[in-house]
């Protein structure tokens, strides 16, 4: 019986066959009581005003206007920055997918047995995972200097961040019946691995990194703003000098890009699972 | 019985040409994509430089970690906070509407793949865009944050939700109306108990997200710990730019291990 259920009584109902059953009380109102708080707090904080939106909202519908029509002469400028930002994605999640296999593999509770490895890497998995891109990105362009590798490695850390969580717990919940059978007559724990393990994970891994490329092609686009390359570049220097037209066409073929890259990853992802 | 499994190893279905292809297939859009990497910027003075951001990151500016005035790394994680909350609200009840109208097993194949469409535009139009639109609105600040992060929350969460529109169980409603029920507690027996789940998760791994993506928003002013972030590592005051990394991690990190545990109990019941 948990706090909760002391304070507030469950109710006692006798039923038709002279049984006595307790109906918990709800705790609707206590969650209802902390999102209000929450609710408030961040209204006073952030400055939320209703009355600010009413009345200007149709500001927001401004730069959009201005955008269409878009110049389609500016569209053979844009298709290197767009193809750049593609290859980015791609390599990036490749990359990432790649490297995260060893440490994915060390953070299992089922092939690694020492708890102390597991939590140290599940541990620099978690907190790989809270950087955010943009960060990584602008630490990228100053290791790399400016361009398509430093959001190509900006991109492959964030793959390796989402994908190590995904790839473990994959791993965690795979059949161990062959790998423990392939140990048993004398595999080493990468061979049973190989042979046991990876053929169970890898359609659902391939699947995710199909998923993750998806996202990471229209993450790609923002990394240009610090200077890491592709779309994002040409899109911060558009917005700049205010030619909306072209930040409309840029948009435009990104969605297009973007719809055709999802339309195949999700025809190849039906074929896998 | 060595025969009859040699045979039987003999006789698996191959479809090596098909392997083949899409190797090669693969093998050829990753070099394609290796080209546009240039590794001419890199050199030593990168080296360099990663050592000083290491170096500022273990050692972070401790006075401005533990600051409680406005400039602090502690209020500024809460306006981030607050920010990525109510944007997760009100992102989570502007996906309602477009989510029912792109679920295929309650509207007309047309509207669904219309409304699907209107869902990926928005999300393909990357954030500092929707933060230009906004502070035309609202002004830089942490309000134009709170709007721009609701608006970049739609694609996801609308995405989760049809998915979980479109697992409903029907059956459940059939049995209800057996049983006499009116239109109104259809909804409230039959529906919410099995929507309600789903999207409280969603909504809870959205705020994930954008706690972490609210450093976006620091690009266009509009909030949040992502601009004095910004601020700090392009001034390349490394301790700075520590201290507020450090801070964020841990919260996030906090967030995470709460909201881990909220969507497990969500899940089982």
């Amino acid at each position: 019986m948990s706090l909760y259920d002391k304070i507030f009584p469950p109710r006692k109902i006798v039923l038709s066959s002279g049984k006595t059953v307790f109906r918990p009380a709800s705790r609707l109102p206590l969650i209802a009581l902390i999102l209000v708080f929450l609710t408030v707090l961040s209204v006073k904080i952030t400055g939320f005003d209703m009355r600010v939106l009413l009345e200007r909202g149709n500001q927001f519908f401004v730069i959009l206007g201005m955008m269409v029509p878009p110049a389609f002469s500016y569209s053979s400028q844009v298709w290197k920055p767009l193809f750049d930002t593609i290859k980015m994605s791609l390599l990036g999640t490749v990359v990432g997918a790649v490297l995260v296999i060893p440490f994915a593999m060390a953070a299992s509770t089922n092939i690694i047995k020492s708890p102390a490895v597991v939590s140290i890497m599940r541990l620099f998995l978690s907190i790989v995972r809270t950087l955010p891109t943009l960060v990584t990105a602008l630490i990228a362009t100053y290791v790399f200097g400016l361009g398509t590798l430093a959001g190509t490695t900006a991109i492959a850390v964030f793959t390796f961040a989402y994908m190590g969580k995904i790839l473990y717990e994959e791993i965690e919940t795979a059949d161990m019946g062959a790998f423990e059978a392939m140990e048993a007559i004398g595999a080493t724990k990468v061979r049973a691995f190989v042979s046991a393990i990876i053929p169970q994970v890898l359609p659902s891994y391939i699947s995710n990194g199909l998923f993750c490329f998806e996202g990471n092609v229209r993450y790609a686009a923002i990394l240009g703003y610090v200077g890491a390359g592709g779309l994002g570049l040409i899109l911060n220097e558009k917005l700049g000098w205010r030619e909306y037209p072209s930040v409309g066409m840029i948009l435009i073929m990104l969605f297009v890009a973007v719809f055709l890259i999802e339309s195949v990853s999700r025809y190849c992802r039906r074929k896998l699972v | 019985m060595n025969k009859q499994i040699e045979k039987a190893y003999e006789e698996r279905p191959r479809n090596t040409e098909y392997q083949i292809t899409v190797s090669v297939i693969v093998l050829a859009l990753i070099l394609w994509s290796g080209s546009a990497v240039d590794f001419s910027g890199s050199g030593l003075g990168g080296l360099k430089i990663a050592g000083n951001i290491l170096n500022g990151i273990l050692h972070p500016d401790r006075k401005l970690l533990f600051n409680l005035t406005v400039q602090g790394v502690p209020y500024l994680l809460l306006e981030t906070v607050c920010i990525a909350f109510l944007g997760t609200i009100v992102g989570a009840f502007l996906a309602i509407p477009l989510s029912f109208l792109s679920a295929s097993n309650l509207m007309p194949a047309p509207i669904a793949y219309l409304s699907r469409l209107v869902i990926m535009a928005v999300r393909t139009i990357p954030a500092f865009v929707y933060g230009l639109m906004f502070i035309r609105v609202s002004g830089p600040g942490a309000f134009t944050g709170l709007l721009t992060m609701s608006v970049c929350s739609i694609g996801m969460v609308s995405k989760m939700y049809i998915e979980a529109i479109e697992d409903l169980d029907t059956r459940i409603l059939e049995s209800l109306d057996a049983c006499g029920c009116n239109t109104f507690q259809k909804i409230r027996y039959g529906i919410l108990p099995q929507l309600i789940p789903n999207f409280a998760s969603t909504v809870i791994y959205r705020f994930d997200i954008n706690l972490r993506d609210a450093t976006v928003l620091g690009l266009v002013g509009a909030g949040g710990i992502g601009a004095p972030l910004i601020f700090a590592m392009n001034a390349y005051r490394w301790n700075e730019a520590g201290a507020i990394l450090v801070g964020l991690v841990v919260l996030v990190l906090i967030v995470e291990y709460i909201s881990t545990k909220i969507r497990v109990k969500l899940a089982r019941g």
